[in-house]
């Protein structure tokens, strides 16, 4: 489905802020495996979600998606199979446009656009229809601004709109980091539930140690741009949150806990 | 004070309505500051009178300045886009390079158009009085811009280009190349740009290297008077605000003059306008003691 192979990203190369992003990291998704992603801040979480998604080239290493090589291809091109969630829901969804011009765009991800408006009956239709699970009174409000919209329901309906046309990889970025912890709650819900149903094949990364270990089938951790842990079945299933601290120290030797992961779990 | 001047004011706001459109779209919709207007106004001016006086029609004219105007903001978008050059420098360097080219096409400083074929004599001819001619022919075209842009901009490629102005990063997520969105922004706006240079041109009876200078503000004033007044609440009140601004910054203009203030002082008064415009909301915060800031945070989500 997915393989990152031996791929290295590093910034500012050559100057005093050098920084090895990623150091021949090499990644295999199975078609349907859910990952959460962990690490302590720089470890290379958010690059691995960038490069995958193209918004900066990579140094070294192939990205195959679907047999494709994509490492060429530009972030728009590859948008085409590629879903996003961002952590910041302003980053998601276009604010002075109304909700159903966002979903318009959202549909179209990856089609050639047309030189003729796109609403439509039918069109409201689906949309209503993928609103409405959502509980929050959005399908009844098409045409509202999305700038009047709460954190939370923006952060719904970016997780609508990366799913809408169902994509080969769905990319979740601490999607439910800056939302409260109920609304968060409920937006991951969400986002597992529609994973679930089309079966996508998933990369989250998430600072949620207990997150980490509930969500998806598979949990891997990172460290300084490389993979030091990768759990999966039967000893994913009775981990604790203690037991992952303990792995991390023993794999990395060093201490996993931040402020952040303090308070998020 | 005699009222004598609101005619006038009113057909010079409907011929430089597109223009003010245009500065809509790449400021406002775009989010470009984009300065190759001034000299583009000057392009659409100079190609339309140099063809005119070659016996073009000049409807034809007209119609090829607007493309020669697109193909200016072409070029701006694609320094931007494909030589990584900032907005307002790429504005810049087109506007400076224009310069020169608006000399060429008009072969002197200016070219006189008096006593020759143009829109405007035209509508004249069918005998419907000077005034009324121009004001028809500018609320014709200026309704059938509006109508276009607001067209486009529900579009597909129109809600791509809004939402490119709005959050690039969104919109390349969703597979939208945001180079070719602005290129295509800058193109539309700057064609109706040079439209109205085109427009003026015919309708003052010359074409002058110098007329387009501070085109840029004229817009930019135009449009904040606009939203200031009549409000953007919906993309076609955005619009109509924009078309309206216009008329009243010609009104605020010839009203000053009238009150014998010399034609010199005109760059000033426009720069003062923007400034007072501009200012406005921090200025009504705080008579009224609301925060100036959470009033301008709501402005821009309400926008467009």
């Amino acid at each position: 489905m997915l393989n990152i192979n031996d791929v290295t990203k590093v910034f500012n190369r050559g100057n005093i802020n050098e920084k090895v992003a990623l150091n021949s990291l090499s990644l295999h998704l199975a078609p349907g495996d859910v990952v959460a992603v962990i690490g302590s801040n720089g470890a290379g979480k958010s690059t691995l979600l960038n490069i995958a998604a193209g918004v900066f080239p990579i140094d070294k290493g192939e990205i195959i998606l679907e047999e494709m090589p994509v490492q060429k291809d530009a972030e728009h091109i590859r948008a085409a199979y590629i879903g996003r969630v961002f952590q910041d829901p302003a980053l998601g969804t276009a604010a002075s446009m109304t909700i159903e011009e966002n979903l318009i765009l959202a549909l179209k991800r990856g089609q050639k656009l047309r030189l003729w408006p796109g609403t439509g009956k039918e069109r409201r239709e689906l949309f209503r229809r993928r609103l409405e699970p959502l509980g929050l009174g959005l399908e009844n409000r098409l045409a509202t601004k999305v700038g009047l919209l709460s954190g939370g329901q923006r952060q719904a309906l970016t997780v609508i709109m990366a799913t809408i046309v169902p994509p080969k990889l769905l990319l979740l970025d601490e999607h439910t980091a800056a939302l409260d912890p109920k609304t968060g709650k409920a937006v991951l819900e969400l986002s597992e539930q529609i994973i679930a149903e089309e079966q996508l094949t998933t990369l989250m990364v998430t600072h949620n140690m207990e997150q980490a270990l509930r969500v998806g089938n598979r949990t891997i951790m990172m460290h300084e741009g490389r993979i030091i842990l990768d759990i999966n079945g039967e000893e994913r299933k009775d981990m604790q949150v203690s037991d992952l601290l303990q792995m991390f120290e023993r794999a990395s030797g060093k201490s996993l806990v931040n402020d952040r992961m303090l308070l998020s779990s | 004070m005699s009222l004598a001047f609101l005619p006038g004011a009113l057909e010079q706001g409907l011929l430089w309505g597109p223009m003010v459109l245009g500065v809509y779209l790449t400021f406002r919709v775009l989010d470009f500051p984009d300065l190759t207007v001034d000299s583009c106004f000057t392009l659409g001016a100079a190609t339309t009178a140099r063809l005119i006086l070659l016996d073009y029609n000049p409807l034809v004219a007209t119609l090829i300045a607007l493309v020669i105007g697109a193909l200016a903001g072409l070029i701006t978008g694609l320094l931007h886009t494909k030589l990584k050059i900032a907005p307002l420098l790429a504005g810049i360097l087109t506007m400076i390079g224009l310069y020169s080219i608006n000399l060429r096409v008009m072969g002197a400083a200016n070219l006189s158009l008096l006593r020759i074929d143009t829109l405007i004599t035209w509508i004249e001819d069918t005998g419907i009085g000077d005034e009324l001619a121009t004001v028809a022919l500018g609320l014709v075209i200026c309704l059938f811009i509006l109508a276009f842009v607001y067209f486009f901009l529900q579009t597909e490629l129109g809600l791509a280009v809004r939402a490119t102005g709005d959050n690039e990063q969104m919109i390349r997520s969703l597979g939208i190349n945001t180079n070719t969105t602005k290129v295509i922004g800058l193109a539309l706006g700057n064609a109706l740009c040079a439209l109205s240079g085109a427009l003026v041109a015919q309708y003052q009876s010359y074409a002058d290297i110098g007329m387009g200078i501070g085109m840029i503000i004229v817009g930019l004033a135009s449009v904040i008077i606009g939203e200031t007044l009549i409000g953007s609440r919906g993309l076609l009140q955005a619009l109509i605000a924009a078309t309206v601004g216009s008329v009243i910054y010609r009104v605020i203009i010839a009203a000053v003059l009238q009150m014998g203030l010399p034609s010199t002082d005109l760059k000033i008064l426009t720069a003062l306008i923007v400034t007072l415009a501009l200012a406005f909301p921090i200025m009504r915060g705080r008579f009224t003691g609301i925060s100036s800031f959470t009033k301008r945070g709501e402005g821009r989500a309400e926008h467009q």
